[in-house]
């Protein structure tokens, strides 16, 4: 019982504080949701320790039990190690090795991840635009109107062009998205109110 | 108890609308003393620490030629005058934002230029902290709102009627997707995005679906990946799992390795996940919760593989990447009424029902104002935007 019940008290009691402080700009409410959020990030940092030495856990298992692919495995724990290594050892300042390598691979290597962006959204462009049917064939016409009323030759064309692109961005597109907005926000809140008066209870694992 | 319960709730939520009321129905003297020529109060709705000195341009109080006022201020009992700021006369407010609360100043305007100047006083005044922001008071009605409407729904839901919600294509694909994993011998995988943290609403619901997969894949002894950026959410989805595995009495199937801390990194996180669908060939990928630029990259790569793939998030921006790159996408509220549809509780889905209720308000107050705009009013938006 009370291995059900402390979560949700403790859910509640931090809900409602939460919400209450928004209202509240006296010096111990501030301060004490400050502390709050200090216990936030004392948590997470415990949290980061456990999430490195599951990545330990998971991987000396693959490299131990040689499974398929178990030599990435290898690539993966040493770039840990020595990329700590060289923060605990040399720094994290300018000219250290750990800026060095930061600089040189792990920003390389992101910006190849991000550069996959380009080609992706070529090949969803082509599946979205796709005429299928009237929908898609709606959705074909707009997005030629507002890509052509983006560049210059839109205008060269017709005035109309990027008068249009401004009006589906305006109008139809924008009254779209804030309907959208209205449902997540309505969303959100009846979630939010859901866990802390302790209604919604999966996220604990048990219902 | 419950039912003692319900009606403390309640009572709670009408007292607080009567409080609210009365910041409407009562002037504040705050109000009232503004109304004077010149003068200075405690800035209101603050944490303390200022105070706001207030003057109108009679001509009886500063000359018409002349343009700069200089704020002088003294603790009550002193007798030195302190230079503060020099302002313009146009301004009409100056706040001192230097104040200890519990002292007593009081503040000498001095208006004058080479020809001419006038000087008045205005004080004693003391600042002091305000427990409640009355500038969030529109908010604090919204929440209210929603409690109250909560309230009635929940009390309805007790007298035994129950909820019609319309079906949710993608919801509905939970079942298949999951079904077809097992059918090709294939894996499932769930991801919550890079975006977010155990905090947001739609991490929770999320986790609430998660719940519900995880059922199935331990219905259907199917393997379910959870790789994540964020290591409390991989603590609470390992929970989530492990629960649902043991519920469906298949706890000796649970693969703790299977719910993972990639990276805190977007890319590196984005990396992980793609190298994982590359490797696995999920047959059902489940893109739920916070995504930002790594959303596309995930979809397709779901999508090269053959995989089916539901997804939601609370972007805009990334819901339309989703949208042609997915099977099924779960639009805007779509994702939170999630845990009551699937789950069919009748509680959670009653307070599902109140997010229809809440737009209908919504819609409500849209169409009162934009009658009032056309007529010229804009006492309705005006009200609706203190911020």
């Amino acid at each position: 019982m009370l291995r059900k019940r402390i979560p949700l008290l403790i859910c509640f009691v931090f809900g409602a504080f939460g919400l209450a402080q928004y209202y509240s700009p006296h010096p111990i409410v501030v301060s004490g949701y400050s502390t709050v959020l200090d216990w936030v990030q004392i948590i997470f940092a415990f949290t980061l320790i456990v999430g490195v030495l599951s990545v330990f856990q998971i991987h000396l298992k693959k490299i131990s039990r040689r499974e398929k692919l178990w030599g990435y495995s290898i690539v993966t724990l040493s770039a840990i190690i020595v990329m700590a290594s060289a923060g605990f050892l040399g720094g994290t300042g300018r000219g250290t090795a750990f800026v060095w390598m930061f600089d040189n691979m792990q920003v390389p290597m992101q910006s190849t991840v991000f550069a996959l962006l380009a080609f992706f959204v070529a090949t969803a462009a082509y599946r979205g635009f796709r005429l299928r049917n009237v929908e898609a064939g709606i959705l074909l016409a707009a997005a030629i109107v507002i890509m052509l009323g983006r560049i210059p030759i839109g205008a060269l064309i017709s005035d109309y062009i990027p008068a249009g692109a401004e009006w589906i961005l305006t109008v139809p597109s924008m009254s779209a998205k804030r309907a959208v907005l209205i449902g997540i926000g309505l969303g959100s809140i009846t979630t939010a109110l859901r866990v802390i008066l302790g209604i919604e209870r999966s996220y604990l694992g048990r219902g | 108890m419950k039912g003692e319960g319900t009606n403390i709730f309640q009572r709670w939520v009408i007292v607080s609308c009567l409080i609210l009321v009365s910041f409407f129905i009562f002037p504040s003297p705050l109000y009232a003393e503004a109304q004077a020529d010149c003068g200075a109060h405690d800035t209101p709705s603050d944490g303390g620490g200022s105070i706001t000195i207030f003057w109108s341009d009679s001509a009886d109080l500063i000359p018409a030629h002349v343009d700069t006022l200089t704020v002088y201020r003294r603790a009550v009992g002193d007798s030195d005058w302190d230079r503060l700021a020099e302002t313009t006369t146009r301004e009409k407010l100056f706040l001192d934002n230097n104040t200890i609360d519990g002292i007593a100043y009081e503040y000498r305007l001095e208006a004058k230029d080479s020809v001419s100047g006038t000087q008045f006083r205005v004080g004693s005044v003391t600042s002091s902290p305000q427990w409640f922001n009355a500038n969030r008071t529109v908010v604090l009605v919204g929440v209210l709102a929603c409690l109250a409407v909560l309230a009635g729904v929940m009390y309805i839901q007790r007298s035994g009627k129950s909820f019609y919600v319309r079906p949710i294509r993608g919801l509905e694909a939970v079942d298949e997707a999951v079904g077809r994993a097992t059918e090709m011998g294939k894996s499932v995988l769930f991801t919550p995005g890079w975006g977010g943290d155990i905090q947001r609403p739609t991490t929770i619901a999320a986790l609430n679906i998660l719940r519900y997969v995880a059922t199935k894949t331990a219905e259907y002894r199917c393997d379910l990946y959870f790789p994540t950026h964020d290591p409390v959410i991989m603590a609470a989805a390992e929970e989530v799992i492990h629960e649902a595995y043991i519920e469906q009495g298949q706890a000796d199937i649970y693969n703790a390795d299977n719910v993972f801390y990639t990276t805190s990194s977007q890319l590196g996180y984005a990396a992980a996940v793609d190298g994982l669908i590359t490797r696995y060939k999920p047959a059902a990928v489940f893109l739920l919760g916070t995504f930002e630029g790594e959303a596309l990259i995930l979809a397709e790569t779901g999508n090269s593989v053959g995989a089916m793939q539901v997804a939601g998030t609370d972007s805009t921006i990334q819901l339309s990447f989703f949208m042609v790159a997915c099977d099924y996408t779960l639009i805007g509220e779509e994702l939170f009424a999630a845990s009551g549809y699937l789950t069919k509780d009748s509680k959670i889905l009653a307070s599902v029902k109140v997010q229809d209720y809440l737009k209908v308000i919504i819609v409500t107050l849209l169409v009162v104002g934009a009658i009032m705009a056309t007529f010229g009013s804009s006492v309705l938006s005006d009200w609706l935007g203190q911020t």
